[in-house]
């Protein structure tokens, strides 16, 4: 299941297991009005040094694929139900959530879409960064502050020094999510997860973020697992794409592939949707419909409501995934044919 | 896209930095940080009622502690010749029934009142925050017990309550002081609680649904670390708001406790006792009854004034 093949920075003798690898996973979330499965089967790898975008809209499910593998599920109502999620090969499934809990912080951590509610509002920033490391790691307070300075010198915070004590709500959109990264690094792990780190700031400041990200990545060869919905935040980023729908990964391809030669029509429809310049004057493509409740997802192909291509078969058969092209693969049924169609 | 090389090089650079000068505890520099408790203490220094509540809270403290800075009179010389006289000279507020100073029978009855509205309050802030800390972060079958319980507690009037116990377990001439007025605190507080409880569960369960606690436990926080450093520090304000407003309530009910002979017993000093010793005699010598109502009125006052500056200057959605 692993996509580290050409052009990923990071091939992996083969043998070794990946650093993250999610297998098969199921969710579903047991509400009053029914059970809605939010994830269906999802299976992603992510090695050192690697980032994976997941692309996908709300309620796609890959922010709760995040959140699974990350252990913060909110249970009840969510439930995992089927696959596993393995860090180095071990499942952190099985593991007692005692065990769980020291991997976050320390070899998976996360930062999410509104930087300023994810801080704790009552402690400066620079008390949280240090609580890090007195936590994890029994240092002193004024040690755990030393550090603290630096990590914010780290995420480029003008006057680190100033401001080390100052509190969440002193700082800017894009300052606390400086911040929140420096939290999420702090301890030096190996899998970072983004979930839409820049969909709450200004396009320039989301430039700022996404290279800060970057770099950091690149530095500390960290896994990268960015979830947006912004099609534009991915193609300077990310070396492989996952494309889900409905709580399934349709289309997987290294991110060049992925807009050269799209193979589900969903990826496709997303791509046309981009607004580009040289189509001014013209109308802007939107895919038909909206997607299926997550409690009532259609038998056979869960995107052939709003497909163009889709046919009897569609209906009937959910579609396995083809293998497009290397690392590259497509959950339709009639991938060639959509191919073809982009190339015409 | 933001220059990388650039960027890369600032970071080579303060780290260097750092490696050749290690940083001492930052200083907080000109700008001063501004904290959530700073930010309300702005708001309370501009707010006349809360320096009047805190003047008369302060003076009722000292009163407690050292009420001979107000008066040289003693509170249990009595002198029958003078039995009911009236304010005059060298004895402002008059004489009582037995001949005493009412003045100083007043100023040392505010430590009774004091005390037992202190230790009431602490007690059910203590059991209440606990209790609401435990359903709220805990939920389902943990909230429901919980929660039925305090609902229990709840249906008795707190002042009901009370006389309850207190008629249950009477105090007597050999119980201590400290005895006695810890178990009128305590007889007001079992019932008292669940008000704080409730306040404290809501207040938890819209913390525990906030991002930064997610963000925590992401991070690896364990649920105890969650409750200490998330959840009890941001929900703790309308719990502070509850607990001033009802030190003035205990004050209160332990006047009437007192005034109905349960409360505390006559050899302590009580405004509750002196207003009713007063009470028969209200027509003829109304002054023994008028100071320790003026007093206790006064603090309960005093304490919903403090309690009232506290919540507006913590309420953001009052700015």
């Amino acid at each position: 299941m692993t996509l580290t093949e050409t052009g990923s920075p990071a091939a992996v003798p083969a043998g070794t297991p990946p650093l993250l690898e999610v297998d098969n996973l199921h969710v579903e979330f047991r509400t009053r009005e029914g059970v809605a499965k939010a994830v269906n089967g999802v299976s992603y790898a992510i090695n050192a040094g690697e980032t994976l975008a997941v692309l996908g809209e709300s309620g796609s499910g890959k922010s709760v694929t995040a959140q699974a593998i990350m252990g913060i599920l909110d249970t009840p109502p969510g439930f995992v139900t089927k696959g596993s999620i393995r860090y180095q090969g071990d499942d952190l499934l099985q593991m007692p959530e005692g065990v769980r809990r020291t991997y976050r912080g320390e070899h998976l951590a996360m930062i999410f879409q509104d930087a300023l509610s994810s801080l704790n509002p009552v402690f400066s920033v620079g008390y949280q960064i240090a609580e890090m490391f007195r936590v994890h790691r029994g240092m002193s307070r004024s040690d755990g502050m030393k550090k603290a300075l630096e990590l914010m010198e780290l995420v480029n915070i003008p006057a680190a020094r100033e401001r080390v004590k100052d509190y969440p709500h002193q700082f800017s959109g894009g300052m606390r999510q400086r911040i929140m990264i420096a939290m999420a690094i702090a301890l030096d792990p190996e899998v970072l997860i983004a979930d839409e780190p820049t969909t709450a700031l200004d396009v320039t400041v989301q430039a700022q973020i996404m290279a800060l990200l970057k770099e950091l990545q690149r530095e500390r060869d960290m896994g990268l697992i960015l979830i947006t919905h912004d099609l534009g935040v991915v193609a300077d980023v990310a070396d492989k794409i996952a494309v889900m729908y409905a709580g399934r990964i349709v289309e997987r391809a290294p991110v060049y592939d992925i807009y050269a030669r799209p193979a589900h029509p969903y990826t496709e429809g997303l791509l046309a949707s981009i607004p580009r310049v040289d189509m001014k004057g013209q109308e802007l493509f939107a895919i038909k419909g909206i997607p299926p409740s997550l409690m009532r997802i259609p038998p056979g192909c869960p995107f052939n409501p709003r497909c163009g291509y889709a046919r009897d078969i569609c209906r009937e058969q959910d579609p396995p995934n083809y293998p497009v092209g290397d690392a590259h693969d497509s959950a339709c049924h009639f991938w060639e044919e959509v191919v073809d169609g982009t190339r015409r | 896209m933001s220059d990388p090389t650039a960027s890369a090089a600032g970071v080579t650079g303060t780290l260097e930095g750092h490696a050749g000068s290690p940083p001492t505890t930052a200083e907080p520099g000109r700008e001063k940080p501004r904290s959530l408790g700073r930010d309300a203490w702005e708001d309370l220094r501009h707010n006349w009622v809360f320096w009047i509540a805190s003047v008369l809270i302060l003076i009722l403290i000292v009163m407690a502690i050292a009420p001979g800075v107000f008066t040289s009179a003693s509170p249990t010389a009595s002198d029958l010749d003078v039995s009911r006289q009236g304010p005059g000279p060298g004895a402002p507020f008059g004489y009582d029934l037995q001949g005493r100073d009412v003045l100083a029978r007043t100023i040392y009855g505010a430590r009774a009142s004091i005390l037992v509205g202190i230790f009431a309050t602490a007690f059910a802030t203590i059991v209440g925050s606990f209790m609401g800390i435990v359903a709220g972060y805990y939920g389902g079958w943990t909230d429901t017990i919980v929660s039925r319980l305090t609902d229990v507690f709840f249906a008795i009037p707190i002042f009901l309550g009370a006389i309850l116990v207190l008629t249950s377990f009477p105090s007597d001439e050999n119980t201590s002081q400290v005895a006695a007025y810890t178990k009128v605190a305590v007889a007001l507080a079992i019932f008292g609680w669940t008000s704080t409880a409730r306040i404290m569960r809501s207040s938890v369960i819209q913390v525990k649904q906030a991002d930064f606690v997610q963000a925590a436990r992401a991070l690896g926080a364990s649920n105890s670390a969650i409750i200490r450093k998330h959840v009890l520090p941001n929900s703790l304000t309308p719990v502070i708001v509850v607990a001033t407003i009802s030190l003035g309530g205990y004050i209160g009910a332990e006047a009437g406790l007192s005034y109905l002979g349960i409360g505390l017993q006559p050899p302590v000093i009580s405004w509750g006792i002196a207003i009713s010793d007063a009470q028969t005699y209200l027509r003829v010598s109304p002054h023994m009854m008028m100071f320790p109502i003026a007093f206790l009125s006064i603090t309960v006052l005093a304490f919903i004034m403090l309690g009232d500056a506290v919540r507006e200057a913590l309420d953001p959605k009052l700015r």
